[in-house]
């Protein structure tokens, strides 16, 4: 057995100055680039393939066969993209990740560049981040003027650069192809697949589009070897990840554990839920994965146990809701969400996503009508697989998981106000006389 | 982003946003050499220039202030792309601005989470403080309130963003005062951020990836980042084969060959040390180096 927790890439975050290039040399920084530099690309390929690495963005495509599937090289240009836009609701780890130490993500695009063949690769930072940039900017300086990045890496002949870029606000722009129409300057829609990014992606080049975690975890792949990744986790979902608490728990933050903890092990590492208080209801994977509730505590979280009991691991966002919250005014929300973020190319998702927050609106103001939980089910059967991408997919999830598990509450929205049922102060932090005050604002 | 698309029709000039005339008026010499040396930097990035799209619509709020018809046409010059297909791209994106912005973007999550642990409250609070709703900017134009979607800092709510740094654990009354410090002219501080929040302009131009220097400001996480990473400093927990004292020598042999290191989990032997503590981190009395057999 591994132990409970695994710190691994939140390690450093609490070194002083975590995000320096010096600190992170300081331990172990870029030992495994140089590492990987005396092996072939395909051995670097081949070890991550070995850990059967699952991409941590949430659909948990193996990483190593990711990579092995992109067109053979022809000579131009191939391109690594990090998914660094996390915005699906609840997810907070990436960010946390680049502010306290981006080295091991530059560490790790370096490496995965060597392993495909590119030779620039792309950072889509999501641009509301701005103190990230900042120091993921800086970090691309530092390894290029340490040799780490530029050309003839470590004097191996290999040349890497890496483009930090920002966008600019739409939480589309994280679906991986959308992310290459952003980047290439235009609206983030999503492309027709096939072909996928591995045959034509960005620039119509081959592309490989992998999430942050996913990339700063190959460093520690390639230093430790494939069977020391495997020796955590599971069988089928291997290794450690980031899961990340939010709510209504005594102690919310990051936790940095093999695939398959229990969100029983969590919430106990957390302080349990906030104190008078019990769980009601749960998110695995941030707002797109269909929730949970106390009956599903000791579900292993990891790939297909989550979607064996009807959800999804998704990106470990754990957003944690107590009997205070209703759980209509929760989705409500959600699918306001998904409304404001629907980017309009397909009908199902666009219009879909519209009348189903009418519905969800006139729920949590008690008008609802007789017919209107069928009406969400059908729509959503309706959204469900017809939609051109998974936004659309994703927007029913929260619904169809509510209703499934507190359809009296959808009834209620008939007659009775959310904010009767369920005083919104009951949830709120500060409500209680103990107001916590913020650690931030100081005047100068 | 569908209403975008449908307020784009109500523009008058076909082509543009929302402008003023004098969005329009033509950049002062000396700001337009700079915009353009700028801008070289920005393409020379890229293998193809409408990449540097994004960017350069940064670039032209950190000028203006917002996204201008100015500012647009000077996109589609440089990119040549159709001032339509700017506007385009512009009205996509919600951090691009189709009126003049305030000083400070003072953007309260209302996303489920953050909403549902006080963000709503703290929104309605700032709105009725401010008298302004989303997307407005107070007269004396040092503010613009937004609500925003989830800032990937849950685990910190409810979160206020300032100019895209973080303040968290945010309540009506400290983001009040956030407010009423910005409007008086004083200087803030962000939890998890730069030494001060900059001005909407200033943070426009290192969003066009023009880095200001500050990336060693500010802390490298937050506490509830450090969360699981102190408890298991506390526990002894950490990686198999991985040396807890984090100073890069290994903590013991080589696993064998053929054998997995399941078999032989490094904690278990003698060499591995509990955790030391590591400057400016705080151990629980009691807990250190608890727990080394487990
Ligand atoms: C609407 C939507 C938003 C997404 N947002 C993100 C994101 O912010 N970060 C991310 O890594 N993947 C996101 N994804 C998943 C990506 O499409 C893609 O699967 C992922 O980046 C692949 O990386 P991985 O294989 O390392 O997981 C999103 C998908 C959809 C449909
Ligand atoms: S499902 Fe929604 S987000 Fe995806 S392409 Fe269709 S409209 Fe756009
Ligand atoms: S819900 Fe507010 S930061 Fe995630």
């Amino acid at each position: 057995m591994t132990d409970t927790l695994t710190p691994i890439l939140t390690r450093l975050w609490d070194a002083p100055e975590s995000w320096k290039l010096s600190t992170y040399e300081q331990h172990e920084g870029y030992q495994a680039l140089r590492q990987a530099l005396t092996m072939t690309p395909e051995a670097v390929l081949g070890a991550v393939k070995d850990s059967s690495i699952r991409g941590r963005g949430g659909a948990g495509f193996p990483t190593g066969l990711k990579w092995s599937f992109m067109a053979p090289p022809d000579g131009g240009p191939r391109y690594l993209v990090v998914n660094a836009d996390e915005s699906e609701p609840g997810t907070c780890k990436d960010i946390p990740l680049m502010m306290a130490n981006p080295h091991v993500l530059i560490e790790g695009v370096a490496i995965s560049s060597y392993a495909i063949g590119c030779e620039k690769a792309f950072i889509y930072l999501r641009g509301e981040v701005v103190h990230v940039y900042r120091r993921l900017l800086q970090a691309v300086e530092e390894a290029r003027a340490a040799g780490y990045l530029g050309e003839n890496v470590l004097g191996s002949g290999a040349t890497l650069d890496i483009v930090v870029h920002a966008g600019a606000g739409a939480y589309i722009c994280g679906e991986e192809t959308a992310l290459l129409d952003s980047l290439e300057g235009r609206r983030g829609q999503p492309r027709l697949k096939p072909p996928f990014p591995g045959a034509a992606g960005l620039y119509a080049r081959p592309t490989s589009v992998n999430n942050v975690e996913s990339i700063a975890s190959v460093p520690g792949i390639i230093r430790n070897g494939a069977d020391w990744f495997k020796s955590m986790g599971t069988e089928k979902s291997t290794g450690f990840g980031i899961f990340s608490l939010s709510g209504h728990v005594a102690n919310p933050g990051q936790f940095e554990a093999p695939l398959g903890i229990t969100m029983r092990e969590l919430l106990d590492l957390a302080g349990g839920i906030r104190e008078g208080h019990r769980l009601k209801f749960w998110t695995p994977g941030g707002s797109s994965t269909p929730i949970f509730t106390e009956e599903h505590l000791d579900v292993p979280l990891d790939f297909d146990s989550v979607a064996a009991a009807g959800s999804m691991l998704g990106t470990r966002a754990l957003q944690v809701f107590d009997e205070t919250v209703s759980v209509v005014r929760a989705v409500a929300r959600w699918t306001e969400f998904y409304q404001h973020e629907s980017c309009g190319k397909c009908t199902p998702c666009r219009e879909g996503t519209y009348w189903m927050r009418q519905i969800m609106t006139r729920l949590e103001h008690g008008k609802g009508s007789q017919d209107d939980i069928d009406k969400l089910l059908d729509m959503c059967d309706n959204i469900l697989g017809r939609a051109f991408c998974a936004l659309g997919d994703a927007a029913t999830s929260p619904i169809t998981s509510a209703i499934k598990y507190f359809r009296e509450e959808f009834e209620a929205g008939m007659h009775t106000p959310v904010d009767v049922l369920f005083p919104p102060e009951k949830s709120m932090l500060f409500a209680a006389s103990d107001t916590k005050e913020s650690s931030g604002m100081v005047t100068a | 982003m569908t209403e975008d698309l449908w307020s784009l029709h109500d523009t008058h000039e076909a082509g543009y946003l929302h402008v003023s005339t004098e969005s329009k008026e033509p950049y002062a010499a000396d700001v337009l050499e700079r915009l353009r040396a700028d801008a070289e930097v920005v393409i020379a990035r890229y293998p193809e220039k409408r990449s540097a799209l994004l960017p350069l619509l940064h670039l032209v709020q950190s000028v203006d202030g917002y996204v201008t018809g100015r500012g647009i046409d000077l996109c589609a010059e440089l990119l040549d792309l159709t001032t339509a297909e700017v506007s385009g791209v512009a009205t996509f994106y919600t951090q691009y601005k189709r009126h003049p912005n305030g000083d400070y973007t003072v953007g309260v999550c209302t996303n489920t989470l953050c909403a549902i642990m006080g963000g709503d409250r703290i929104f309605d609070t700032l709105s009725e403080h401010l008298g302004v709703g989303h997307d407005e900017t107070t007269p004396d134009g040092k503010i613009t309130l937004e609500r925003i979607e989830c800032n990937a800092a849950c685990d910190y709510a409810p979160v206020v963003m300032t100019n895209w740094e973080f303040f968290d654990n945010q309540t009506p009354e400290s983001a009040t005062r956030l407010v009423d410090e910005l409007r008086a002219g004083k200087d803030v501080v962000p939890t998890r951020g730069a030494a001060k929040v900059c001005t909407f302009k200033e943070v426009s131009r290192v969003l066009a990836g023009f880095n200001d220097g500050r990336a060693d400001e500010g802390v490298g996480a937050g506490p509830a980042s450090l969360l699981g990473l102190e408890i298991a400093k506390q526990q002894g927990w950490h990686a198999p084969s991985d040396d807890a004292s984090g100073t890069g020598a290994p903590a013991q042999p080589e696993v064998p060959a053929g054998q997995t290191s399941i078999d032989s989990p490094s904690k278990t032997t003698p060499t591995d040390a509990p955790p030391t503590k590591p400057a400016g981190h705080d151990t629980l009395p009691g807990l250190e180096g608890k727990d080394e057999s487990k």
